[in-house]
């Protein structure tokens, strides 16, 4: 399964920072995290599953979009953008 | 003792105290994201929020303490089968029947509370309308930002979107029509203006709560009344005093259905208050004629811009208080029905909405 990280507030809202979470693309991790913890769901993905604009998803460092492959034991970081200027 | 809900850029505050006099700020609550509207339904004293995270989209929040903790409200979401997403939600009203709230997003939805705000359901009857995808958005988006319920009848609504224009429905919701006869959008070219049935701009509309066939609406470059629930329209703002009649809210006082306040701003392209005088407009004859009612307003270099949900009411007749925001972050009050102002707060971040609960 991979390993989800996320920061406050989405942290608070899945009751921790860690969690394991199958799926094989970023989409189906998302999704499944939704499944499992309800209170994150439009969150970070939107009505339409996208990646809401202003979060980052990186897996394994590497900024990752909604199709990205996502393997067994890879590191998935979900947080906010820096939007500033 | 008035309560006020301030909607920043930055947050809800709540304001208590007693106009003209500044107000003390007793709560603040979502500290840094954007709080579109905030209202306390007066039926049950339940506070409801919107709120728009930078990152994170758009939600509802209700709580019966403002200092305390909220509970974010659930099905403020648009169909997974289409392609849109929730922009923003701009309104929050309640409704007539037990429980009842409404509220209006971008872009374009209406949602419907049965349980007094914990619980939303799209409306599909116009969500669903033929002509969607003829609707054009305004310069805030395809906003729907204005709801209008019938006092007694939960079954009449008007809604207004822009720039589509006035909806109005008669059997709760389930079929709409448009009701924009009367307005001329003059933003549009002349050869247009005739056949126009949606693509008006609208930015308020309030309906005498003693005389509820009565409505005023403030358009994107008119003021206009009409008398039949909002069938028609008829211009009030041509050829009178008013030194624009563009601007964003209109209040009424409910005990005179013959009354509007207006705060007009240079438009459409400035959007701030003429001459950096800042003045509310009142007409007491249903918009035959307008006064400016601004004494402890600021009078020099005063470029103020009121959004369409910064200015409200409460009490009325010789009990008539008014309140304003500006995106300066400063909050305006009167007790006196307009006739002197003062300053009941100021530094707060740029204000989205005011309302006195």
């Amino acid at each position: 399964m991979a390993q989800v990280m996320l920061r406050a507030p989405l942290s608070e809202l899945c009751g921790g920072r860690h969690h394991e979470v199958n799926g094989g693309t970023v989409r189906d991790v998302l999704v499944e995290l939704e499944r499992t913890h309800p209170p994150i769901a439009g969150w970070v993905l939107d009505e339409q599953r996208r990646i809401r604009e202003h979060v980052n998803v990186f897996v394994n460092g590497t900024q990752g979009e909604e199709q990205t492959p996502v393997a067994p034991d890879d590191q998935v970081h979900v947080l906010p953008a820096i939007t500033g200027g | 003792m008035t309560e006020l809900l301030v909607g920043t850029k930055k947050g809800l505050f709540r304001l208590e105290g007693h106009a003209p006099g500044a107000f003390e700020v007793t709560a603040r609550a979502f500290a840094g994201q954007s709080v579109e509207y905030a209202m306390r339904d007066p039926r049950t004293g339940r506070y409801l929020a919107s709120v728009t995270s930078w990152f994170y989209g758009p939600k509802i929040w209700v709580t019966d303490d403002p200092a305390g903790e909220w509970e974010q409200a659930s099905g403020v979401e648009l169909p997974e089968s289409g392609e849109a997403s929730l922009a923003r939600l701009w309104v929050i009203v309640p409704g007539v029947g037990d429980g009842e709230l409404y509220a209006g997003g971008d872009p374009g939805p209406l949602f419907k509370s049965t349980d007094g705000g914990l619980s939303w359901e799209l409306n599909r009857g116009l969500w669903e309308h033929p002509t969607r995808g003829d609707w054009q958005p305004g310069n805030g988006g395809l906003c729907l930002h204005t709801i209008v319920p019938w006092p007694g009848d939960p079954q009449k609504l008007l809604v207004a979107i822009s720039a589509v224009g006035v909806w109005l429905t008669e059997d709760g919701g389930d079929t709409w029509r448009i009701a924009n006869d009367g307005i001329v959008p003059r933003y549009l070219p002349d050869e247009a203006r005739a056949t126009a049935t949606m693509n008006h701009c609208v930015h308020d509309v309030r309906r005498s709560p003693s005389q509820p066939e009565r409505l005023f609406m403030q358009f994107h470059d008119g003021v206009y009344r009409s008398d039949n629930g909002g069938s028609t329209w008829v211009d009030i703002g041509t050829d009178t005093d008013l030194p624009s009649d563009f601007g964003f809210p209109i209040v009424v006082d409910p005990a005179d259905p013959d009354s509007a306040f207006v705060i007009p701003l240079i438009g459409a392209e400035d959007r701030t208050t003429p001459g950096g005088s800042v003045k509310v407009w009142e007409t007491r004859d249903a918009g035959a004629s307008w006064s400016p009612r601004g004494d402890g307003l600021p009078e020099q270099h005063a470029y103020l811009t009121v959004l369409r949900e910064a200015f409200d009411s409460a009490g009325e007749g010789n009990g008539l208080q008014l309140y304003f925001g500006a995106t300066s972050g400063d909050v305006f009050g009167s007790g006196d029905g307009g006739a002197t102002w003062g300053t009941v707060a100021e530094h707060l971040a740029p204000v989205y909405s005011v309302r006195a609960a």
